[in-house]
C-alpha cells in the first residue's frame, strides 16, 4: 500500500493539460508548406512513393503521404513539414495541401452532419477495428488513452461491443480477409453512427494501393465522416480530430 | 556435398545451391535439426521456375555461425512425404508451400492455408470457410472469439474447445491481416517503395525489418555500410526493444488488474517512443533505416539526451519492477501459468522470447552477430519455466540489459560519413539471406533475382511465424479466463505473420 503510493507520488503529474496547443519534440512531420520556387516537378513527382504529390499546381495528398519527408530533404526549399499536428478533417479535398497555401487543416463545422454534434458533443464511444493495420496506429490509439495524452477525459473511450459504440475507427488498408468482419461489425453499431479513419493506409490504402489483397469497397457505400492522417497518426491528431468533429460549434 | 554454407547477409549464385533428390532433401534437412538444438530452420520456402517448384531450406546453425542451404525441384501436382512427419518445427513452412502451390503432402497432420493468401492455389477455400479441429463430446464446448477482439489490437480468430473453464484445445487462425507484402516488394520497384514496405511488415517491429531488409539489398548490392550507419541500427534496435518490452509490462498489468502497473509501464514507454520522434521524426521510427545511407545520424546532443533520459527513466523503471514483482496477487498469476515445456518449444521450434523462456537459447544477436553485435559479445538472458513469470522476467532483464548496451555505445559515438547515399545495382541470379534478432525474436529476409537483378522472389519470415503455436501450446489446460495474460506474455505480431 505504502508502497504504491510511493510509486505514485515519484510518478508525479503526467498528463498533458493542454492537449490542442502543447508543442511536440524533436523533428515532427506534421502539415507540410509548399512554396512558390521553381523546382523541377517531374523529378518531386517520381520521387514519392506512394504517387502522394502532383504538379502543376505542386501539392501533397496528406491522405496518400507517408511521411517518409524525402520530398523535404531533397527539396528543402520547395517543401517543409511543419510540427502542426492538428490536421485532421471531415472533408477529404482538405488533405490536399497546395503549393503557396499556409492554412490550417481543419474540420468544417458547416458539412458535418447535424446528429453528430448533438448526439455525441459530451461523449463518444467508438469500436476499433484493425483492417491490415501493422499495428502501429492501433499503438498510438492505445497511446491516446495512456495517462499522459488521457482522451478519456474528454469522454471519448473505446468500447468492445460495437453494440455500446457509436462508431467505428478504421486502421489498416482493408484487406479482403477483414471486408467481412468490418461490414459486420459496422452493422452491428447503432444509428446514428460514425465511421473515423486514421493513418495513410485506411485513407488512401497507402503503400498497399493496388495489391490485391485489398477489398476496399466498403468505403465506397457509406460518407466518411473523419480521415485523421498520418503514418501512424499522432496521439495529439487523433484526439484533435475527433473533439474538432464533435465538438466545434458552427461559424 | 548436398548443401552450400554461407554466413548472414552472404549474397551467393543462385547456381551455388546444390539442387537435390526431394528423399535427399529431406534426410538432409531433417537430419541437421532433428536432436540438434543448436540447429534450426530459419526459412523454408518455394518459388516457381518454368514449370516446377523450387524448394529452398536453410537450417542455421548457432554453434557455428553457419547457415546451411539447400534445394530441391518438385512439381505443384505431387505428393510428398512431409518434413514435418520428422520433425515439427517444419510444420507452418510445409502448410505454407501446400498453400501457395498445391503441392500435397502425405503425412502432415493439419494442412490448413496458413493465411489464404490471394496466391493461394485453391480460390474455393476462403477464410470463412475452412474447417477447424474439433472433439466430439456432450461435455465439452467451443469458444470462438475474433477475428475483432475487444481491445485496440489486430485481428484473429482464436477458437478454444474447453471442459468447463479448463481449455483442452485451441486452434489460432490467422491470415485477417494479409496484404501481399512479399507480392509486393516484387511489384514496386523503387527503392523507398520497398523501405517503406518494409516499415509497414509489422509496426512495432519497424526497425527490426528495416534493418533486415537493409542488409539483405546492401549485400545483393555489394555496398559495404559504413560504422555510424551500423551504429544507428544496433542502437535502434535495442531502443525498439525497451519500448516495446515495457509497453508488454504495461500491458501484462492490464490483464491481471493491476491499474498502478499499467499506467506506469505505460507512461514510461512514452519517453522511449517520443525520443525516436526527436531522432527521426517519428515514434516508431519509421523513416530512420534505409539501404546504405545514414537517414539520421546520431548526434552527440542527442546521445547526451539519451543520457538524460535514462536517468529519469531508470529509477521509475526499476521501482515499479520491484514492486510489480513482490506483489503475491501478481506473482500467483503470473508463475506456472501458460507453461510451455523445453521440448516442445525444441519441437515447434520458436526463437527469440519464446524458445528463451523455456531454456532454449536462441539470440541471432549473439549466434549470427550482424551490425555492431560482434563487439558486443552479446550475452542472451535465458530463462527456464517457460511461463508468463519466465516472458515477464526476461523482458525486465532484457530492458535493463539493453539499457546497459545502449550507454556503452553512446559513449563512443562515431564520425558521420557525409557521403551521398550508396546505390549499387543488386546482383544477377543471387540469392541473399539476411537474419536479425527483432525485439521478438528471429527475423528473416531472403531474395532471389533473375538475370537483370530484378526480385523473383523476396520471403519474409517475421518471428510470430513460430511462435504462434506456442501460445496455442501454453494454454492447455489453464482455465480460459487466463488466456489475455498468455496472449500478452508473448505479444506476438498478427501483421508480420500475415504479410
Amino acid at each position: 500500500m505504502f508502497n504504491n503510493l510511493k510509486i505514485v507520488l515519484h510518478q508525479g503529474k503526467q498528463y498533458i493539460r493542454d492537449t490542442a496547443n502543447v508543442k511536440v519534440p524533436g523533428i515532427f512531420k506534421g502539415r507540410p508548406i509548399i512554396s512558390l520556387e521553381k523546382v523541377n516537378e517531374a523529378q518531386l513527382v517520381e520521387l514519392c512513393p506512394v504517387d502522394a504529390i502532383s504538379s502543376n499546381p505542386v501539392s501533397i495528398d496528406m491522405g496518400k503521404c507517408t511521411f517518409c519527408g524525402e520530398c523535404a530533404k531533397r527539396f528543402p526549399n520547395k517543401i517543409q513539414f511543419t510540427s502542426d499536428y492538428k490536421i485532421a478533417t471531415n472533408e477529404r479535398e482538405r488533405l490536399i495541401v497546395k503549393e503557396g497555401e499556409d492554412g490550417l487543416v481543419e474540420v468544417n463545422p458547416e458539412t458535418v452532419r447535424e446528429e453528430i454534434h448533438r448526439v455525441f458533443g459530451g461523449s463518444l464511444k467508438l469500436r476499433q477495428i484493425s483492417a491490415g493495420g501493422d499495428n502501429s496506429c492501433e499503438w498510438e490509439l492505445n497511446a491516446a488513452n495512456n495517462v499522459q495524452f488521457d482522451m478519456g477525459r474528454y469522454g471519448i473511450e473505446f468500447v468492445a461491443s460495437p453494440r455500446h459504440a457509436d462508431g467505428i475507427v478504421i486502421t489498416g488498408p482493408i484487406t479482403e480477409n477483414m471486408a467481412e468482419p468490418l461490414q459486420i461489425c459496422y452493422d452491428a453499431v447503432p444509428e446514428p453512427k460514425i465511421i473515423v479513419l486514421v493513418g495513410t493506409d485506411a485513407i488512401s490504402g497507402g503503400i498497399h494501393t493496388g495489391s490485391s489483397a485489398l477489398d476496399r469497397s466498403f468505403l465506397d457505400k457509406y460518407p466518411v465522416d473523419l480521415y485523421i492522417p498520418g503514418n501512424p497518426a499522432h496521439p495529439l491528431t487523433i484526439i484533435n480530430g475527433l473533439l474538432d468533429l464533435t465538438r466545434k460549434q458552427k461559424g | 556435398m548436398n548443401y552450400t554454407t554461407i554466413l548472414n547477409n552472404q549474397t551467393i549464385p543462385v547456381a551455388d545451391i546444390p539442387e537435390v533428390e526431394y528423399k535427399e532433401f529431406m534426410d538432409l534437412n531433417t537430419g541437421f535439426t532433428l536432436g540438434s538444438p543448436e540447429r534450426h530452420c530459419v526459412n523454408y520456402f518455394g518459388y516457381p521456375v518454368g514449370n516446377h517448384i523450387k524448394l529452398i531450406c536453410c537450417i542455421a546453425d548457432d554453434s557455428t555461425h553457419n547457415i546451411h542451404v539447400s534445394s530441391c525441384l518438385v512439381n505443384s501436382s505431387d505428393t510428398l512425404d512431409s518434413f514435418t512427419f520428422r520433425h515439427f518445427c517444419f510444420e507452418k513452412f510445409e502448410r505454407e508451400i501446400h498453400e501457395n502451390f498445391g503441392i500435397g503432402y502425405k503425412d502432415h497432420p493439419w494442412l490448413k492455408p496458413v493465411r489464404y493468401a490471394n496466391n493461394r492455389f485453391d480460390h474455393s477455400k476462403t477464410i470463412a470457410n475452412y474447417p477447424f479441429y474439433s472433439i466430439d463430446s456432450d461435455e465439452l464446448h467451443e469458444v470462438a472469439v475474433g477475428p475483432i477482439h475487444a481491445g485496440v489490437i489486430e485481428p484473429g480468430h482464436f477458437r478454444f474447445i474447453c471442459n468447463g473453464e479448463q481449455i483442452l484445445h485451441l486452434e489460432i487462425q490467422l491470415g485477417y491481416q494479409h496484404r501481399g507484402i512479399e507480392q509486393q516488394f516484387l511489384v514496386r520497384k523503387k527503392l523507398l517503395q520497398r523501405s517503406t514496405l518494409a516499415e509497414s511488415i509489422a509496426g512495432d517491429t519497424v526497425v527490426g525489418h528495416t534493418t533486415a531488409y537493409s542488409h539483405l539489398w546492401e549485400s545483393l548490392c555489394g555496398i559495404e555500410p559504413s560504422r555510424d550507419i551500423e551504429f544507428a541500427r544496433t542502437l535502434a534496435l535495442e531502443w525498439e526493444r525497451m519500448a516495446n518490452h515495457t509497453g508488454d509490462l504495461s500491458a501484462v498489468c492490464t490483464d491481471i488488474a493491476y491499474q498502478l502497473g499499467s499506467s506506469v509501464f505505460g507512461r514510461l514507454r512514452t519517453p522511449l517512443v517520443n525520443f525516436m520522434q526527436e531522432w527521426c521524426g517519428n515514434r516508431l521510427s519509421k523513416g530512420l533505416i534505409r539501404p546504405g545511407v545514414n537517414q539520421f545520424p546520431l548526434s552527440p546532443e542527442l546521445a547526451e539526451r539519451i543520457g538524460q533520459l535514462f536517468k529519469a527513466f531508470e529509477p521509475d523503471f526499476v521501482e515499479m519492477n520491484q514492486q510489480l514483482f513482490q506483489l503475491p496477487s501478481a506473482l500467483s498469476r503470473f508463475e506456472r501459468t501458460g507453461v510451455v515445456s523445453y521440448d516442445d518449444v525444441l519441437s515447434i521450434g520458436t526463437v527469440g522470447m519464446a524458445a528463451r523462456m523455456s531454456g532454449l537459447n536462441r539470440d541471432i544477436r549473439s549466434s549470427h552477430p550482424y551490425s555492431l553485435y560482434p563487439e558486443i559479445a552479446h550475452d542472451p538472458i535465458v530463462k527456464h519455466h517457460g511461463d508468463v513469470y519466465s516472458r515477464v522476467q526476461i523482458r525486465r532483464q532484457e530492458v535493463m540489459q539493453s539499457m546497459r548496451y545502449i550507454r556503452s555505445l553512446i559513449e563512443d559515438v562515431p564520425q558521420i560519413s557525409e557521403q551521398e547515399p550508396m546505390i549499387g545495382s543488386p546482383k544477377p541470379n543471387s540469392f541473399v539471406l539476411s537474419l536479425v534478432e527483432g525485439w521478438r525474436g528471429e527475423i528473416c529476409h531472403c531474395a532471389v533475382t533473375d538475370k537483370d537483378g530484378e526480385f523473383v522472389l523476396y520471403k519474409v519470415k517475421d518471428p510470430s511465424f513460430h511462435n504462434w503455436l506456442a501460445l496455442a501450446l501454453a494454454v492447455r489446460n489453464n482455465e480460459i479466463s487466463d488466456f489475455p495474460i498468455c496472449n500478452k506474455s508473448f505479444n506476438l505480431s498478427y501483421s508480420g505473420h500475415d504479410l
